[in-house]
């Protein structure tokens, strides 16, 4: 696709004024699906994961899980909304064939939540106050594969197939209203406040909320408004921004190509765009037109939900505390300064540190394998940390250093293998060969070749200049392979050498 | 008064491939019908309230407890056109929404 | 008497007895369905599995397994229903061959309790049409007269049970499907209260609308049916929880009561006026006369808000059913047409639809697409749903006064077939007496109330109670037409032309 044009960031924001919304839709990690008994799990074998209900079949008809009903209610007291006394589902009438019934069964002008406020901390720590129109609830589409053409993409494709095992997840869609006021961080704070809802449903517990695996998804909307006009502008919607980065890199485009489109006095097409993660542009999608006509009516099948005073009291007194008052409290506990734990923060990364703490590792352990390491191999592979390992690896791992069973650089191998799926740290140390060799009695055979080669370096240890060893301990872990503690080598030099 | 070019919209909103005879012959007939229902306006004033369902329920919900299934076979038996076990479209051409 | 001429009631009795079996029972409905069915055509399909049904309820008689009271006796079922073996079309060409991967909540009920399925009744396409000419498959004939129809949408089971093809069927009824076709046909047909019978399984035509219920040839007949079919399902979220009566037993007390003494009988106003024939008229004036000398008391009743029933009704009819039928996309199931040259797969989908839907069924889809469109939704379908809340108020006034409703079950007796193909909002104007009843969700019997003196056709009478108090149809159905029968000294249905055994398409193999 042709690259657009982009102004240069800095003039497009001293010429206008980033108008930003956001639609986050959340994968309800229930046990099945919004509307039909089938298990709430996409993948495997297409097309097993299904009801007659998910297929849409003639005489099929919906009814509502309650669980996700107490999900939705919960997620909309953690963002500060009011529950709806009665809400209602509604018919959305589209054609599409991931869409089995060619209607979504969503909630239009009464939605389960309404009227919240999300603070958002952006890098600096300043709070942004987004305020949220509504969460609703709705179900999933089938999953459609574009076979043909060269690219995979839809554009080109010769026919499409369709798996309808994620059609009818559980999901839950948040609208904020329009955001004024991010200026030149309004990408950094689209960022942080995805992050900020991927936080709250993990510690609602509600959904895995993996980006990466379209859990959380977000559609981005911008409008430019020139400085000074009043006028709001034309806005787009990004979709498919599956990552936190992502979701900056798309706010900083858009901001940059539609400036472009203004200042030469071109006009901005209401549209939907895509993201491309991989050139980092988005492109055109379908126009918004009449023909996005789509028809709402209360859905029939359905009765209104009412929950009563007492069930949101309930799950009111069941809510976690909020990210913001828990990185407060988090920070003081692990006793780290303010650049480390907004370091974590901004990595997105507190969850897993919170699940490696509690797993067993020091929070300083945990932040330097988190933060180190394992964000490098991400950052390389264009992946989230969260998705290379778990907390529990982490913590594992951590645990076999602070044992002396691995050293750094071994367990740093270990994490390569964990990454790479070869199983748990145990597992990789037990598959690749991996301790360290604490028998001595190999590391003195070691050392002695070592002295008898280098009788110099003896001399010299002998005559109490000790850092002479550093030559033995360096060639003594190099016969090693690195499996040995370097420490406890030295030691060994030492006496050895004393000795002879 | 319902035109043909509003037909051809409903019918492509619809996804009904009328043909140009049908439109003509649904602008008329729908004409004469939306005139004879358009009276439920007059009777429906603002005080009084839609009624959705005939019986008034609430709150009918089902336990998160997974049931039976299909089988890839079964959901596949009545596909006009499958490959493995997805089931087979034309190029859409459009995108994903 | 032949079985075919029993009643449900007197067959189960039978069987119970042991004084015949399912399968010499079913074997003479398939007989009667071979010698009538091609001149009356109320049958798409004909089971290929009813004599293994029968043998089996026969041989677990005489194993002395406890069986329901109508194990045994055949039914016919709608082809709206999804049967796992048996096509299940709705009438309709894109459905056409579709064999659903599950049953109806009703029919696992009907299996449950061991009824025999003989096969699926033909029907306006999608249930839309009150005439059953609308359907895919061709017309059914009504047996008292071949050039007329049976009634619609459901027009196939009313004519099954009025030819004596099958004693029992089941209906369902969205805008009197069910009491216009039992009231054109001398059967008798009950639509209960929404959600007393689960529409699982039932391809929708309209959500809000639609119900299941009994067809058969006798009150008590629908009342044992009722029993089968009812209840609370947790597959259908309008489905009641109510614990409900014994029907059959309600009206078994009216039948051996014959009386309705303390009974207070409303006649709707606006629904015996203008445009009724004359013959109905009279029937059901002599109707009322006969229930006064049993022992109610008749009391005029207004419901103002009827006369835009019609109205709304048109309007939420298509409106839901613009949006049920949308599945019908060539993707999943059903037929698809590849336009010329090939096709995007929204040109495919806008192709089958095309071929595969009938007229009525484009007319009212793009009539809903209209009502449900942006800025006329208020106007049309928003309004409606407000005719609605008037019209239930209308119901909850007259029955204050009243214990029943009462009122011609259809303006006319049958008419002609293609008399009315040609003008749908004539078409529609026939449903002007059942409709209330779908709009309020109250229950409605159509049962018959002797022949027009003008044509000798059907006359039915068309009984409403309160939601909920299905009982309370059964129980005046009952006595009814207990009274009616005492008077005649022989059923209705009796005095219809015995048909001329004709070649059968369905038993020739010719079934859909």
């Amino acid at each position: 696709m042709a690259k657009a044009e982009l102004m240069d960031y800095d003039l497009a924001i001293e010429m206008y004024e980033p108008v930003l919304g956001f639609e986050v839709h959340v994968e309800l990690n229930t046990r099945t699906k919004m509307f039909s008994d089938a298990p709430n799990f996409f993948g495997g074998e297409p097309n097993t994961n299904i009801t007659p209900v998910d297929l849409g079949l003639p005489g099929s008809l919906p009814v509502v899980n309650e669980q996700a009903i107490k999900y939705s209610i919960s997620l909309g007291l953690a963002l500060g909304c009011s529950i709806a006394p009665s809400s209602r589902f509604a018919r959305k009438n589209y054609f599409y064939p991931d869409l089995a019934k060619n209607y979504q069964i969503s909630q239009f002008d009464e939605p389960i939540a309404f009227d919240g406020n999300v603070e958002v901390e952006l890098d600096d720590g300043r709070v942004f106050q987004v305020s949220i129109e509504r969460a609703h609830m709705e179900e999933d589409a089938g999953k459609l594969t574009h076979v043909g053409g060269s690219t995979g993409r839809i554009q080109g494709a010769e026919y499409s197939l369709v798996d309808y095992n994620r059609a009818g997840i559980p999901l839950v869609e948040i609208v904020t209203n329009m955001i004024h006021g991010a200026e030149r961080d309004a990408p950094e704070l689209a960022k942080a406040y995805v992050s900020t809802i991927r936080d709250i449903v993990r510690s609602l517990g509600i959904s895995d909320a993996r980006m990466e695996r379209g859990n959380l998804r977000c559609d981005a909307n911008i409008s430019l408004s020139p400085r000074g006009s009043g006028i709001l502008g034309t806005r787009t919607e990004t979709k498919n921004v599956n990552s936190l980065r992502s979701v900056e890199r798309t706010i900083r485009y858009e901001i940059q190509r539609q400036a472009a489109i203004l200042a030469k006095g071109g006009t901005i097409i209401q549209e939907t765009r895509h993201w491309h993660e991989d050139t980092g542009v988005t492109s055109a999608g379908r126009p918004k037109s009449d023909a996005d006509d789509y028809r709402y009516f209360p859905e029939p099948d359905l009765l209104p939900v009412e929950p009563s005073d007492a069930l949101i009291a309930e799950l009111r007194a069941a809510l976690p505390e909020s990210p913001l008052l828990m990185r407060r409290r988090l920070k003081a506990d692990w006793g780290f300064g303010d650049t480390d734990f907004q370091s974590v923060v901004n990595a997105g990364l507190l969850v897993e540190l919170v699940d490696t703490v509690a797993a067993g590792a020091s929070p300083q352990a945990a932040r330097k394998w988190w933060m180190g390491e394992i964000s490098r191999t991400a950052n390389d592979r264009g992946l989230e940390a969260a998705s290379l390992v778990t907390p529990a690896q982490v913590a594992a791992l951590v645990s076999m250093v602070d044992s002396g069973e691995l050293t750094d650089s071994l367990a740093r191998q270990v994490l390569e293998g964990v990454i790479a799926g070869e199983g748990t740290p145990a597992e990789v140390v037990a598959a690749r060969g991996l301790a360290v060799v604490s028998d001595d009695g190999a590391l003195i055979a070691a050392i002695d070749a070592a002295l008898a080669s280098q009788p110099d370096v003896l001399a010299k240890i002998r005559d109490g200049k000790v850092q002479a060893a550093g030559a033995v301990i360096g060639s003594v872990m190099k016969a090693m392979k690195g499996q040995a503690d370097a420490a406890r080598v030295r030691e060994l030099v030492l006496v050895r050498a004393s000795e002879q | 008064m319902i035109t043909t070019e509003q037909v051809a919209h409903l019918a492509n909103l619809a996804r009904i491939a009328l043909t140009p005879q049908e439109i003509d012959k649904l602008a008329g007939e729908l004409g004469i019908i939306v005139d004879a229902i358009a009276k439920v306006s007059e009777v429906a004033g603002a005080d009084v309230p839609a009624t959705s369902h005939p019986i008034p329920l609430t709150n009918v919900f089902r336990p998160d407890v997974p049931g039976e299934t299909l089988t890839a076979a079964q959901a596949l038996a009545g596909a006009p056109e499958h490959d493995g076990s997805r089931f087979k479209v034309s190029a859409i051409l459009g995108e994903e929404q | 008497m032949t079985l075919t001429r029993l009643s449900a009631e007197t067959l189960a009795a039978r069987l119970a007895a042991k004084e015949v079996s399912s399968v010499e029972v079913t074997q003479a409905h398939l007989d009667r369905i071979a010698a009538v069915d091609g001149d009356i055509h109320a049958f798409l399909h004909i089971s290929t599995s009813a004599l293994a049904t029968a043998a089996d309820v026969d041989a677990r008689r005489l194993d002395g397994e406890r069986l329901s009271p109508l194990a045994g006796v055949p039914i016919a079922i709608k082809d709206v229903l999804c049967t796992i073996d048996m096509p299940s079309t709705a009438g309709s060409r894109i459905l056409e061959g579709w064999v659903p991967p599950y049953d109806a909540t009703v029919v696992r009920k009907l299996r449950a309790a061991h009824l025999v399925p003989l096969g699926k009744t033909n029907m306006d396409e999608f249930a839309m049409g009150s005439s059953t000419e609308h359907s895919a498959y061709g017309p059914t004939h009504n047996p008292w007269d071949l050039e007329r129809i049976p009634g619609g949408s459901g027009g196939g089971s009313a004519a099954a049970v009025a030819a004596f093809e099958s004693p029992l069927a089941l209906g369902s009824d969205t805008g009197g499907p069910i009491r216009q076709p039992a009231a054109v046909t001398g059967s008798v047909g009950v639509k209960p209260t929404y959600g007393g019978v689960s529409r699982y399984g039932a391809i929708a035509l309209a959500s809000s609308l639609d119900q299941v219920g009994p067809v058969t040839r006798s009150v008590v007949d629908a009342a044992m049916l009722h029993d089968v079919i009812g209840g609370h399902d947790p597959r259908d979220s309008t489905s009641l929880r109510d614990p409900w009566p014994s029907f059959t037993d309600a009206a078994r007390a009216g039948r051996d009561s014959r009386s309705l003494a303390g009974v207070r009988v409303g006649v709707v106003k606006e629904l015996n006026g203008d445009g009724f024939q004359a013959g109905v008229r009279s029937r059901f004036a002599e109707s009322l006369e006969i229930m006064a000398a049993a022992g109610a008391e008749i009391v005029e009743v207004s419901a103002p808000n009827f006369e835009y029933a019609i109205a709304a009704y048109y309007l939420i009819l298509p409106a839901e059913a613009s949006s049920n039928l949308a599945k019908f996309d060539s993707v999943r199931f059903g037929m698809r047409v590849n336009p010329v040259g090939g096709g995007t797969v929204e040109e495919v989908m806008a192709a089958t639809r095309e071929a595969g839907f009938g007229d009525e069924v484009k007319r009212r889809i793009i009539l809903g697409t209209y009502a449900l469109s942006a800025g006329y939704y208020d106007a049309y379908y928003g309004s409606a749903q407000k005719v609605r809340t008037l019209i239930q108020r209308d119901f909850d006034a007259a029955f204050e006064k009243v214990d029943v409703l009462v009122s011609p079950a259809a303006p006319t007796t049958a008419f002609k077939l293609g008399e009315k193909l040609n003008d749908p909002l004539a078409m529609y104007l026939n449903d002007i007496t059942t409709i209330p009843a779908n709009l309020a969700g109250v229950p409605g019997m159509g049962l018959p109330m002797g022949l027009a003196p003008e044509d000798g056709l059907p006359t039915g009478l068309q009984v409403m109670a309160p939601a909920r108090q299905d009982a309370r149809l059964y129980s005046f159905g009952g006595a009814f037409e207990a009274l009616l029968e005492d008077k005649w000294g022989h059923t209705l249905l009796s005095q219809a032309p015995s048909l001329e055994p004709t070649e059968m398409n369905a038993a020739r193999g010719g079934a859909v």
